[in-house]
């Protein structure tokens, strides 16, 4: 089966920037790709390429098989989108521009009713469908939203930051019904909120500076951590030795290093060699030597550090080339 | 084809109701209808002259046009592109041109209410005499075809900012130019280093000149195809635009 979202070496320049410089991507039906990367990054100039908003310089995208340039319609009709800020005709109400929206997407009658009823029930706009969007909270506008990119069931839905500016119970809504639509669509989510790709993403793409920098699971990213599977012992002062005698037996450890103190408790470190299991031999170990540990815990890296990693040392070539 | 028509028409009605949604409906047919009377009235002579015409109705409309039209048509795109709208609308599934249709239909359709909204007009003279309502007829239409032809200007203008204000200046500017080509002032700028074919060229696009000719009870083919054409190469210019620069 093809992807239904394709985007071949894809390049757009404003002025002397290079926005988006090469990119590549496939998403098949049942993906949920998350899309990171620090602001200015290139993330919306590439979903607008995507989209068929802009123009590329050079590749091209398709949607569910049709070129978005070449046969915009075709490709349009089974596209969702949320732009980047989710921009609304302010002095409509949610149900007229939901309406209007449903009848550009070729929807009439009973139709259009129950998409509109579904959509509302699922973005629970329910409340506030006949004030005009100008007077509605930012997570109303950003549900308005998210409620006409999903109006007409598209096989491809595209979200340019969709739980930017909601509440705690707002984003977990949203994920909650990207998930659940996650099954039949291809998707693809815009964000810099790292939790959400653990959340909601099947697969996360990192750019940086117009091109991918890292393509996996959130799991595989993480693997990128230098600590990824290290395992940290929190001990009294005067035991640590101990311990540490206790950790130079276990094979599958690099090396031990001592993160810092406070008030007397040590903490220890203990890497493993290249990002084995090791936290089942360090417990034993310590379980046989009847070493008494205040905490034992493995470290699993965050998002965020590899996100750093991966966005900063970019930085620094930048710099070094300067 | 017929999905064309649906399109164009599903954007005019939005932006109609957007007119009526927000005060600009209510501020535009109050100020062009009492605009349009009082010159007619004042600076026209209206019941002095003693005549069963218009004439002196229809003769301000270049020059309250060129105030009033820029203002519908500023906001068409830059309001667009100001407030992000355009992002939305471009990827619905709606090619630039039912788009740029929509819009200019609506707006001209809404300047089309204004002018029938002028029918006291109408019905003060055929009380008073006995006009030649033909010609009368004859002006309203010219005079709804040179509405259009500042509108595509002005939407095409639009196009260009996402400020409306920078729209409104240069779009009545622009029209003022084209108002004004026959006369003298405008001519010597060009006289002076155009060639002659140019200068003439220049003069013959003058909306006033065409304007009377339609006023004087003459639907002369001419006329009817100078404006069309302006509509249609100023929306074409207004589709290039768009194409060229969406997000910008």
């Amino acid at each position: 089966m093809t992807a239904l979202i394709e985007a071949d070496e894809l390049t757009k320049s404003f002025g002397a920037l290079k926005a988006v410089d090469g990119i590549s991507l496939a998403v098949p039906r049942g993906q949920v790709l998350g899309f990171l990367g620090p602001n200015g990054a290139g993330k919306s100039t590439t979903m607008r390429l995507i989209t068929g908003f802009l123009e590329p310089d050079t590749g091209s995208a398709r949607i569910a098989g049709f070129d978005v340039q070449e046969q915009a319609k075709q490709a349009k009709r089974r596209l969702g989108y949320l732009p980047e800020g989710a921009p609304l005709y302010a002095e409509m109400t949610p149900k007229g521009l939901l309406a209007f929206v449903a009848e550009l997407r070729g929807l009439r009658g009973d139709d259009l009713v129950r998409a509109i009823g579904k959509a509302v029930e699922r973005t629970g706009l329910g409340p506030v469908l006949d004030q005009t969007i100008e007077t509605l909270s930012k997570g109303y506008k950003r549900r308005v939203g998210i409620a006409q990119a999903i109006l007409h069931d598209p096989e491809v839905l595209i979200m340019d930051e969709p739980t930017d500016g909601l509440d705690p119970n707002q984003k977990h809504h949203v994920r909650q019904l990207i998930m659940e639509m996650a099954k039949e669509k291809a998707i693809v989510v815009s964000t810099h909120i790292l939790e959400e790709v653990e959340a909601v993403c099947t697969r996360a793409v990192v750019i940086n500076k117009g091109r991918i920098v890292a393509d996996g699971t959130a799991e595989d990213l993480m693997r990128r951590v230098p600590y990824h599977g290290a395992v940290t012992i929190r001990v009294a002062g005067d035991k640590a030795d101990a311990v540490r005698g206790a950790l130079a037996v276990v094979a599958g450890i690099k090396e031990v290093e001592t993160v810092g103190a406070v008030n007397g408790v040590l903490e220890l470190r203990a890497i493993p060699k290249n990002g084995a299991g090791i936290v089942t031999d360090v417990a034993s170990v310590i379980r046989q030597k009847a070493l008494v540990v205040d905490e034992i815990f493995v470290e699993r890296g965050k998002l965020d550090d590899v996100f750093r990693q991966i966005t900063s040392s970019d930085l620094d070539e930048r710099n070094n080339h300067a | 084809m017929p999905d064309t028509f649906r399109c164009v028409w599903i954007v005019a009605k939005r932006e109609l109701q957007a007119y009526f949604a927000t005060p600009i409906a209510t501020v535009f047919l109050v100020i062009f209808v009492a605009l349009t009377g009082a010159f007619a009235f004042y600076f026209g002579n209206f019941f002095e002259r003693g005549q069963a015409d218009l004439s002196t109705f229809f003769i301000y409309h270049p020059w309250i046009y060129l105030l009033l039209v820029p203002a519908i048509g500023m906001r068409l795109w830059a309001e667009e592109r100001k407030s992000g709208t355009i992002e939305l609308l471009m990827t619905l599934p709606l090619s630039p041109w039912e788009a740029i249709l929509g819009k200019f239909v609506a707006a001209w359709a809404f300047i089309g209410l204004a002018l029938i909204l002028t029918f006291p007009m109408w019905i003060t003279v055929n009380m008073l005499g006995q006009p030649d309502n033909g010609v009368i007829l004859a002006s309203y239409f010219g005079s709804f075809l040179m509405a259009g032809a500042y509108l595509a200007i002005a939407s095409c203008i639009s196009a260009l900012t996402k400020n409306q204000v920078i729209a409104f200046v240069v779009a009545a500017t622009l029209c003022f130019v084209l108002v004004m080509s026959g006369h003298e002032p405008v001519q010597n700028v060009f006289r002076a280093w155009a060639p002659e074919w140019l200068v003439s060229a220049i003069a013959s696009l003058s909306f006033l000149s065409h304007f009377e000719s339609i006023t004087k009870g003459i639907l002369d083919l001419p006329s009817i195809v100078f404006y069309a054409s302006l509509i249609v190469f100023a929306l074409f210019v207004n589709k290039i635009i768009i194409d060229q620069s969406k997000a910008a």
